[in-house]
């Protein structure tokens, strides 16, 4: 445990994660096989549309996931990102259209299924089991890929130790990853605000996400913590997983995403680099007065 | 084994109407105690299971108020402008009862919790732990057994269709529900306090940003909904003398939440229409199986069934949001 | 339920790991009984345990003073109601605390459990006859079957419509012993069964003026129970069940089968009601309609809230208390109903997480991850300190 990888950031910050070991770099890397090769359509979101009574928050949207890249899904308040975000990940049951992983059909699986599926999710205000400790939060997300079941539980199988020592490891390697393994028996409730905000990334990843979406994961950050989030979302990427990424910040969009969707009242208005987005004319228009 | 489930067609055919009508004047009973399940429910988004003994305790202060005016287990020898005097005084101690009590659970078993932000569960326990206080109270003070009976006036038949008599208090029961679900109904939708109330009932974030007192709407919705049970009370006296004992408002309370339920909780109309049908459900379930021990067993699989097949029950809540 | 000791570390990361366990747990957890109890290393915590244990065996022998609640009450039979609301509290405690599942009819399940009992062992009874012990078993695996049936259709409705909706189910069972004749409402079954077993003088060991025993069979079940509940709390079970009782939304959106999981969690409940139902039949001889209503639901309730949610040693402690305090202060046994219900807006309002709050572990290798903790700090990042250290 010694050697050490190059972190993959060029200049670590003094209090940025610490740099990770060849094990956890391991134990935090995605573990499945994925069909579509990198580059390739991971998601496909195919004329999209919800409806709620007369209200339209999405209105026949349609852009893809490519695999290994970070997408940023950006719109002024109340332009449907949260609701496709939802629709994605089973919350709503789309009014049209639909989202197709690795080619096929999440259709109308319950919400836990498409997470096994491998559509892995944080939330705006963050949602942790607050009495739970830390790791215990990871481990949650890591029994998402768990076989054994209450009669394994009971007799304590072989499978239920091998499980629960793979657990205890790589719980442990992703909140190193996140950078917050020092708190890993503390009580989620009792954690900093951007612990909080980590350790949501590092339970969504324990469940082996073909695609993470994060929403607005840096709500309520300072500057300082913005640019450490950024590093963090870069090294997911680089570990092997593909990043949907909604956020207000536009800086933080800009520096951190291969690609942008933009929505406007529920409609996609543009699709491109971030440096051709932010000289579109239609997407400064949206923002208008929005400028931050 | 023994059948022990018998349907009688025939009794049921044979007392129909006399059951619907008895079935819509419980009906209007349900309704109005459905009406505090529903507008606390709206404004919460809790059940106050303690809303049974708020009505309880409404129906024991009409009982002392009437037997101390004179009233009992004889008819009344008084004109009937003298009677309906009475029942005034009675229903205003009753209401003011019920109201007072619904003021004291809310500020018991609700707003410290609210003031720390306590999880649901929490608010669920301690709600019922406040039933459970008022019931024995009212059992540590006025023992196992129910009041004396106490006979508002001599109920006389006023109608008789086709063979069916109705009589004087199945049409005031009946048609004073109706009444005061168009009073509260008008009451949600035109006044400056149903404006709030309906504000916090959608989005209490919000009505508190645009200047809506949260605390000041909640404490009013308890007491709009004991000033309900309290005209309920009168009711359930009237055509249950027998019925006043500790245990009275549960098993009231939960026939009223089912009510509520099933015309959708949340939804004012919904609770006179949903009370009316559970009251006609229960009696003709009654009659059909033979046993007035039925009439529970009906409503509770009323209930159970409604949850499974529309949780938002027939007009649908208002707020949408029953299932999980 | 052996739990594992990590694997080859050397002593000093193993003391550094003790030390972590004591910062870590500080801040967030209840100092004193738990945390002194966290800090026992293992043989010690066994030796504890078989302290305890003997002592609960030996405490209907022992009729201290101040103590006792003779007398007014006889102390083993006393003792034997006490384990008997412990363990219903054990059971209870699985779907409301551990599940967050709020269920006001659980003495629907103990009436079932005491019908199975009397409905086969009872000479008033005309189906076939089984030895009492294997009631036990038959009491679980019917109430689990009332368990899932009432379950299916409601356990995805949210928290309060449970509620209510298991209050009718108990109410239901209660109208259902009265109308159905075959149940015999109130003349009910009298000479239920009980185990075998005669004494040295030939006398029947398990008769119903007799505590001790009964409380014997009573704590031995809780001890297979707590064993096994102990297995599934640090297990993904146990897991779920947290994240469930937590946010359930959240924990079905981070993968967690939460219908599954409930349903099990209610099931379980079901069947240790329905266990302590069968027992409390045989340890009183006579089943009939009363007795199994709402306040004693809410009784089971209180045990639970009383004992701390989610916590099963509290539940234990909470069922004892419940059982406890009417039987030995009789002077205000009429009111328990009146006083519980007080303790319950108390408790809410001043303590809603019971007399020991302390969380249950949900890791069985929890342990190990100390170890991790204690490797990282030693092992920090900057290179400087390394090259000290070789």
């Amino acid at each position: 445990m010694t050697d050490k990888l190059t972190p993959p950031s060029a200049t670590p910050k003094p209090d940025a994660p610490p740099p990770l070991d060849s094990e956890v770099a391991q134990l935090a890397a995605p573990e499945r096989e994925i069909a579509v090769e990198v580059g390739d359509k991971l998601v496909e979101i195919q004329n999209l549309t919800m409806r709620f009574g007369g209200l339209t928050a999405l209105d026949d949207v349609s852009f893809d996931i490519k695999r290994g890249e970070i997408l940023g899904l950006i719109g002024p308040n109340g332009a449907g990102k949260t609701t496709c975000f939802n629709a994605m990940t089973g919350v709503y049951r789309p009014t049209e259209g639909q989202v197709l992983l690795e080619g096929e059909a999440i259709g109308r699986r319950k919400q836990h299924k498409i997470t096994r599926l491998g559509i892995a999710r944080t939330f705006q205000n963050v949602r942790l089991f607050g009495e739970m400790t830390a790791l215990e939060n990871v481990v949650v997300g890591l029994d998402a890929r768990h076989k054994v079941g209450v009669w394994g539980s009971l007799f304590r199988t072989p499978r239920l130790y091998r499980e629960e020592k793979e657990a205890i490891d790589r719980g442990m390697a992703l909140l190193e990853f996140v950078g917050i393994a020092d708190k890993a028996m503390d009580q989620a409730s009792a954690l900093p605000y951007g612990y909080q905000r980590r350790l949501e990334i590092a339970r969504a990843l324990a469940t082996d996400p073909k695609l993470l979406c994060l929403d607005e994961p840096a709500a309520g950050f300072n500057p300082a913590e913005k640019e450490e989030l950024m590093e963090l979302i870069r090294t997911i990427r680089d570990d092997g997983y593909t990043v949907l990424l909604i956020e207000h910040d536009m800086r933080l969009v800009m520096g951190v995403t291969d690609r942008i969707v933009v929505l406007e009242f529920g409609k996609k208005i543009a699709d491109g680099l971030p440096k051709d987005i932010r000289n579109d004319p239609t997407v400064i228009a949206a923002y208008l007065g929005e400028e931050d | 084994m023994d059948q022990w489930i018998t349907l009688d067609w025939e009794a049921l055919g044979a007392n129909f109407w006399s059951a619907t009508v008895d079935g819509l004047t419980f009906g209007g009973i349900y309704a109005l105690v459905a009406l505090g399940y529903t507008l606390v429910y709206g404004v919460l988004n809790l059940i106050n299971f303690a809303h049974s003994e708020v009505f309880i305790v409404g129906a024991y202060a009409i009982v002392f108020t009437l037997t101390s005016l004179g009233f009992g287990p004889s008819v009344p020898n008084l004109a009937w402008y003298a009677i309906a005097a009475n029942l005034l005084l009675a229903v205003v101690f009753g209401m003011l009862a019920s109201a007072i009590t619904a003021f004291i659970v809310e500020r018991v078993a609700y707003k410290p919790l609210r003031d720390k932000g306590a999880p649901r569960l929490v608010f669920l326990i301690s709600a019922i732990g406040m039933s459970f206080v008022i019931q024995y109270l009212i059992f540590v003070w006025r023992g196992p057994n129910p009041e004396p009976s106490v006979i508002m006036f001599e109920n006389k038949a006023i109608f008789d269709i086709g063979g069916t008599l109705i009589y004087f208090d199945s049409i005031l029961i009946v048609s004073a529900a109706i009444l005061m679900m168009i009073l509260v109904d008008q009451f949600i939708r035109r006044t400056k306090l149903g404006r709030g109330i309906r504000a916090v009932a959608q989005d209490p974030d919000t009505a508190t940003l645009m200047g809506v007192n949260r605390e000041r709407i909640i404490i009013s919705t308890f007491i709009i909904g004991g000033l309900l049970a309290g005209v309920a009370a009168l009711f359930y006296v009237m055509k249950v003398p027998s019925g006043v004992l500790y245990l009275g408002g549960f098993l009231l309370g939960v026939k009223a939440f089912t009510a509520a339920v099933l015309g959708g909780i949340g939804n004012v109309r919904g609770a006179l229409l949903g009370g009316l049908l559970l009251g006609l459900i229960g009696n003709y379930g009654q009659i059909l199986l033979g046993s007035a021990q039925w009439t529970d067993v009906v409503c509770f699989v009323v209930l159970i069934v409604v949850l499974m097949v529309r949780p938002e029950g027939i007009l649908g809540s208002n707020l949408g949001k029953v299932r999980a | 339920m052996s739990t594992g000791t990590p694997m080859g570390g050397a002593s000093e990361s193993q003391a550094r790991a003790d030390e972590l366990v004591e910062e870590t747990t500080k801040p967030s957890r209840l100092r004193g009984l738990s945390y002194w109890w966290n800090h026992l290393p293992r043989t010690g915590q066994w030796g504890f345990l078989l302290i305890a244990v003997a002592a609960a065996f030996a405490l209907p022998l022992v009729n201290i003073p101040l103590i006792t609640t003779e007398p007014g009450n006889n102390w083993p039979l006393a003792c034997a109601e006490m384990a008997r609301y412990a363990l219903v509290a054990i059971g209870l405690n699985v779907v409301v605390g551990q599940a967050g599942l709020l269920d006001l009819g659980y003495v629907g399940f103990f009436a079932v459990g005491a019908y199975v009992a009397a409905l086969w062992t009872s000479p008033d009874s005309t189906l076939v006859h089984i030895p009492y012990l294997l009631t036990l078993p038959l009491a679980a695996m019917v109430t689990v079957v009332f368990g899932v049936l009432l379950g299916i259709p409601t356990l995805r409705l949210r928290g309060d419509y449970l509620a209510i909706v298991t209050l009718g189910f108990g109410e239901i069972i209660r109208l259902l012993a009265t109308i159905i004749p075959a149940l015999k409402g109130q003349v009910g079954f009298q000479n239920v069964g009980r185990p075998p077993g005669q004494d040295a003088d030939g006398n029947d060991v398990f008769v119903n003026s007799a505590g001790a025993p009964w409380y014997w069979l009573t704590i031995t079940v809780i001890i297979v129970i707590m064993i096994a509940l102990g297995n599934l709390e640090r297990s993904r079970v146990g897991r779920n069940w947290i994240a469930l009782r937590e946010d359930e939304d959240a924990a079905e959106i981070m993968g967690v089968p939460t219908f599954r999981f409930k349903l099990w969690a209610f099931g379980i409940g079901a069947a240790l009601g329905g266990g302590a139902g069968a027992i409390a039949a045989g340890q009183i001889g006579f089943v009939n309609n009363q007795r199994f209503d709402v306040q004693m639901s809410i009784m089971f309730l209180v045990a639970v809230v009383l004992g701390g949610q989610g916590n099963k040693f509290g539940a234990i402690i909470g069922g004892a208390l419940v059982a406890y305090i009417p039987l030995r202060f009789t002077a205000i046994a009429e009111y328990k109903y009146l006083i519980f219900g007080a303790v319950l807006v108390v408790l809410m309002i001043f303590r809603p997480q019971g007399l020991f709050g302390k969380r249950p572990h949900l890791l069985t290798f929890e342990r190990r991850a100390h170890k991790r903790i204690a490797n990282l700090s030693e092992a920090p990042s900057a290179p400087a300190t390394k090259e000290a250290g070789q």
